[in-house]
C-alpha cells in the first residue's frame, strides 16, 4: 500500500510498549515504600492468625479433613494464591479508574505515539509484575514459616500469577465503562470477598452445602486454590485430570480477560 | 523547524468536510479550515462549539464521522502513531502524573516518544528553565499553582520538539497574571517557528495569539480571517458603550436611531459601531440623552460574535 513518506523516523511499537510498561515501574519506584511493608505484613498475619492459631485447633480436632498434612501447610498454597488474586483484583481497578479518570494517565499517554494496546499493555505487564513480586514474597513467608509440604511450593508462585490475571484482566475491562468505585465496591462486597472465604481456601468445597458449590467450579479462585495445594501437597497426580482442567479454564479466563481488556481500552481512548 | 513534511507553502493541517457525531448529535458539522506552516490558528467560540471535538480529531485520539483530514500530509486513520510522534498537545484539562515529581513527568513523556533517557533528560531540564519551573523540579504536581501546571504542561507538550502545538483552551481558569506569562511563553514558541493551533473562548486571547482564526458556533464555522480583518468585516473601528440608570434603556424607543453605523442592544447596555466613538457619545448628548456612562473602545472580536451569532461569547 503506498503511503506517503514521512521523512521524519516514524516511532517504533517496541518502544511504545517499553515506554508505557517503564511509566509504571517509574510510579512503583517512586511509591513502593506504602505498599512493601504491607505485602510482607499481610502473609505473616494471615499465616500466624489461620495458620499457626486456628491450624493448632483444627490438627487437635484429629477429624484428618485436610488430607494428613497439617492445617498450616495446607492452608498455606491457598492463602498465597487467594491473596494475590486479591491484590491483582485491586490493581485491576484503581490503577485503570485513574488513568482514565483521575489522574487521566492514559489519555496524556494516548497523546503521544503509544497506541491504546501499548498502553493495556503497560498496565497488564506491571500488573503481572507486581503479582509476581507480591507471590514470592509470600511463598518466602510460607517457607520460613516452614509451612511447604513439599518444595512444589514453587508452583504457588505462578499459579498465584495467573490467576490474579484471570481476575485483574476482566475486572481492568470492566472498570474502563466505569466512572467511580460504586460499582467496584459491590464486585468486592459481594463477590471478591465471599470468594476469599469460600474458595477452599480455609476449607475444602466438599464441605459447603452442594446447592453453592457448583459457584466454586464457576470462578476462577477455586481452580488455582485447589491447583496450587495439590502441587505443594503433591497430589496433583492423584487426580491428573482435574488439574489439567484447573489449569485449562484459568488459561481461558485469563486469555478471554486480557482480550476484553485490549478492546475495551482501545474502545475508551477512541472516543 | 525539523519534521515538516511538505514544501513550506503546503499546508501542515488540512480538512474537508470534517464531522464528528455522537449519536444523533453532530459535535462538528463538516467543517473546512487549513494551517500554514508557523502559523498560530485559532478556533475561537463558546463552550459547546464544537472546538474541543475538532482538536481531538487533529489530536489523532477520535476517529472521524466523515470528511477527511491530513496532518502533515498524512492521514490519522492509518498513521496516527506517526503523527502524533509531531504533535505536541495541550489539553483542556491538566493529564500530568500527580504521583511523579514536575521532572519525571517530563522524563517519562520524552520515552513515550522514543528518546533515550539521557537526552529525555537534557530536554527536560532545558525545557523547566523555559517553564520557569527549575526550582520545582522535585516536588510533586500537586501542590503547583494553575498557571505552573499549565506550564508544566506545555513543557511537557515541548519534549518531542514538536511541529505543531495544539493547545485547548490553554488559559482557561487561570487568574491575569499567570495568563500574560503564559502568552509570553507561547509567543516565544510562535518566534521560534512552532505552529500553534489553539481553541479559546477568549477574544483577547485570540487577538494576542492568532495569525488567523475561525469563529465557530454551533458546531460550523461562522467566519474566518485574521483578528484585523474579521474586525474590519463585521465590526466598526470603534465601539460605544452607554449605559443608562436602571429602566431609562426601556423607554429609549427610536431616540438613538442614525447614530452611528449599527447599534446592538444589550440587556445591560447599548452598542453603538462606528469609526469615530467620540462623534457617537457627542451626538447622544446633543439629542439630550443622559447615559449613566459612556466608554469608547476599539472594537474587539467580542462584537465580531456577537455580530455573528447574535449572542456575547462569554456568558
Amino acid at each position: 500500500m503506498a503511503s506517503v513518506p514521512a521523512p521524519f523516523p516514524r516511532p517504533r511499537p517496541i518502544d511504545a510498549y517499553r515506554a508505557a510498561y517503564e511509566h509504571q515501574v517509574l510510579l512503583y519506584l517512586r511509591n513502593w515504600r506504602g505498599s512493601v511493608f504491607g505485602n510482607f505484613a499481610q502473609p505473616v498475619l494471615f499465616l500466624l492468625a489461620m495458620g499457626v492459631g486456628l491450624g493448632s485447633y483444627v490438627d487437635r480436632g484429629g477429624t484428618n479433613a485436610t488430607d494428613g498434612v497439617p492445617y498450616l501447610q495446607f492452608l498455606a498454597p491457598a492463602l498465597l494464591v487467594s491473596t494475590v488474586m486479591q491484590g491483582a483484583a485491586a490493581e485491576g481497578t484503581f490503577p485503570v479508574l485513574s488513568g482514565f479518570h483521575w489522574v487521566k494517565r492514559y489519555h496524556a499517554m494516548y497523546a503521544t505515539p503509544l497506541t491504546a494496546r501499548a498502553i493495556a499493555f503497560g498496565q497488564l505487564a506491571w500488573t503481572i509484575t507486581h503479582t509476581l513480586l507480591v507471590a514470592v514474597i509470600f511463598a518466602l513467608m510460607i517457607c520460613l514459616f516452614g509451612a511447604a509440604a513439599t518444595p512444589g511450593i514453587v508452583w504457588s508462585v505462578p499459579i498465584g500469577v495467573l490467576t490474579g490475571i484471570a481476575f485483574s484482566a476482566p475486572i481492568s475491562a470492566f472498570m474502563t465503562t466505569q466512572r467511580d468505585t460504586n460499582a467496584w465496591n459491590n464486585i468486592w462486597r459481594f463477590g471478591i470477598t465471599p470468594l476469599f472465604l469460600f474458595s477452599g481456601t480455609f476449607f475444602p468445597i466438599d464441605r459447603l452445602p452442594e446447592l453453592i458449590r457448583p459457584l466454586a467450579w464457576v470462578l476462577p479462585l477455586w481452580h488455582g486454590v485447589d491447583l496450587a495445594r495439590a502441587l505443594a501437597l503433591g497430589t496433583a497426580g492423584q487426580a491428573p485430570l482435574l488439574h489439567a482442567a484447573h489449569l485449562v479454564i484459568l488459561l481461558a479466563m485469563a486469555g478471554v480477560g486480557v482480550w476484553a481488556m485490549f478492546v475495551r481500552f482501545r474502545r475508551r481512548l477512541d472516543g | 523547524m525539523p519534521g515538516t513534511t511538505a514544501p513550506p507553502t503546503a499546508p501542515l493541517i488540512t480538512a474537508r468536510g470534517l464531522t464528528k457525531r455522537f449519536g444523533s448529535f453532530t459535535a462538528v458539522d463538516a467543517i473546512d479550515f487549513e494551517v500554514a506552516p508557523g502559523e498560530s490558528f485559532g478556533f475561537l467560540g463558546p463552550n459547546g462549539a464544537g472546538k474541543t471535538s475538532t482538536m481531538r480529531m487533529i489530536g489523532c485520539v477520535s476517529p472521524l464521522s466523515a470528511g477527511e483530514i491530513r496532518i502533515l500530509g498524512l492521514d490519522p486513520a492509518r498513521d496516527g502513531p506517526a503523527i502524533r510522534s509531531r504533535l505536541g498537545v495541550v489539553p483542556q484539562e491538566d493529564t500530568l502524573d500527580t504521583d511523579l515529581s514536575v521532572r519525571d513527568n517530563l522524563v517519562i513523556y520524552g520515552r513515550y516518544f522514543g528518546l533515550s533517557r539521557a537526552e529525555s533528560a537534557r530536554r527536560a531540564d532545558d525545557l523547566l528553565e523555559f517553564a520557569q519551573l527549575s526550582e520545582r523540579a522535585k516536588d510533586k504536581v500537586d501542590p503547583l499553582s494553575g498557571g505552573m501546571k499549565r506550564r508544566l504542561t506545555i513543557a511537557r507538550a515541548l519534549i518531542n520538539e514538536p511541529s505543531i502545538m495544539l493547545l485547548d483552551e490553554p488559559t482557561t481558569g487561570l487568574d491575569p497574571q499567570a495568563r500574560h506569562l503564559l502568552w509570553e511563553r507561547l509567543y516565544r514558541l510562535k518566534q521560534r517557528g512552532v505552529t500553534l493551533v489553539l481553541t479559546t473562548h477568549y477574544m483577547d486571547e485570540a487577538e494576542q495569539l492568532c495569525d488567523r482564526l475561525v469563529v465557530m458556533d454551533k458546531a460550523r464555522i461562522v467566519a474566518e480571517g485574521s483578528p484585523l480583518e474579521l474586525i474590519e468585516r463585521y465590526s466598526s473601528r470603534e465601539v460605544t458603550e452607554l449605559r443608562f440608570p436602571v429602566g431609562v434603556q426601556e423607554t429609549l424607543g427610536d431616540r438613538l436611531d442614525g447614530i452611528g453605523d449599527r447599534i446592538d442592544r444589550l440587556p445591560d447596555r447599548v452598542l453603538v459601531y462606528s469609526d469615530d466613538g467620540e462623534a457617537v457619545s457627542a451626538a447622544v448628548r446633543a439629542r439630550g440623552l443622559l447615559p449613566q456612562t459612556v466608554l469608547v473602545r476599539r472594537s474587539s472580536l467580542e462584537d465580531v460574535f456577537l455580530r455573528l451569532t447574535g449572542r456575547a461569547l462569554v456568558d
